[in-house]
């Protein structure tokens, strides 16, 4: 398992070379990228800064990763963070998730990402032309994160 | 004593990121601790006020208001978070 959090950039497949290296029983890899928009709710941006908690962060990623392989057969997962100053079209977060078929792939990347939005202590500031602003948490990410509860 | 930390908006908005203080009397809990540094002041009060999203971790795990606190914690309050 690894999880980082960290200012400067990846390159997924460096990542995912490092993940699937010599494991020949791996036959699917799903991963995921988010990214920095130029615009959100109606306004544009310009510029978006990500703050976290040193210590609970990794902690935090740690325990979600270690969910996500007691409920899904996979073998291991990546997850990047970055935190600082990032500009539109900049890549914020990568999960990749190895396992021997897609279907525990897919589902635990997507719990990844669910829980990483809704438990990882990081937020999000925005520059737009009408000042700097805190992004507010989204009830549709509760919601995301909740069914997985049901399942 | 305990050490507090403060993100985000709520770090901004009371001017301050962390600090250690004697824990005090009382303050056996989360609850008690945040109704204590409610007495602080407008901001104090408007930022950790009841029914406000608020989000505590004590050493660096999400609780509710309920944890018990004890010397030598790390006690941090911050927003809904917002990563990913």
């Amino acid at each position: 398992m690894s999880v980082r959090v960290q200012t400067e950039d990846f390159d997924i497949g460096a990542e995912i070379a490092a993940l699937r290296k010599g494991n020949a029983k791996i036959g699917a890899i799903a991963s995921f990228i988010g990214l920095v928009r130029d615009i959100n709710e109606g306004d544009d941006v310009s510029v978006m800064t990500l703050e976290h908690y040193p210590g609970m962060t990794e902690k935090a990623l740690d325990g979600i990763v270690a969910q996500a392989k007691a409920r899904w057969d996979i073998y291991d997962a990546t997850v990047v963070h970055r935190v600082g100053r990032l500009l539109p079209l900049e890549q914020i977060v990568l999960v990749v998730v190895s396992s021997a078929h897609r279907g525990d792939a897919f589902a635990a990347c997507e719990f990844l990402m669910d829980y990483l939005k809704t438990q990882a202590p990081f937020w999000k500031k925005e520059d737009t032309a009408k000042g700097a602003r805190w992004v507010d948490a989204r009830e549709s990410d509760d919601a995301a994160a909740a069914r997985w509860k049901k399942v | 004593m305990i050490k507090i930390l403060y993100f985000a908006r709520i770090k901004e908005a009371l001017g301050v990121a962390q600090e250690s203080i004697d824990r005090p009397s009382g303050a056996n809990d989360v609850a008690a601790l945040t109704a204590w540094l409610r007495q602080r002041g407008a901001a104090w009060q408007a930022e950790l006020a009841p029914g406000k999203a608020l989000r505590v971790a004590v050493n660096q795990a999400l609780v509710g208001m309920d944890a018990t606190i004890k010397d030598g914690d790390e006690i941090a309050y911050f927003p809904p978070v917002t990563g990913g």
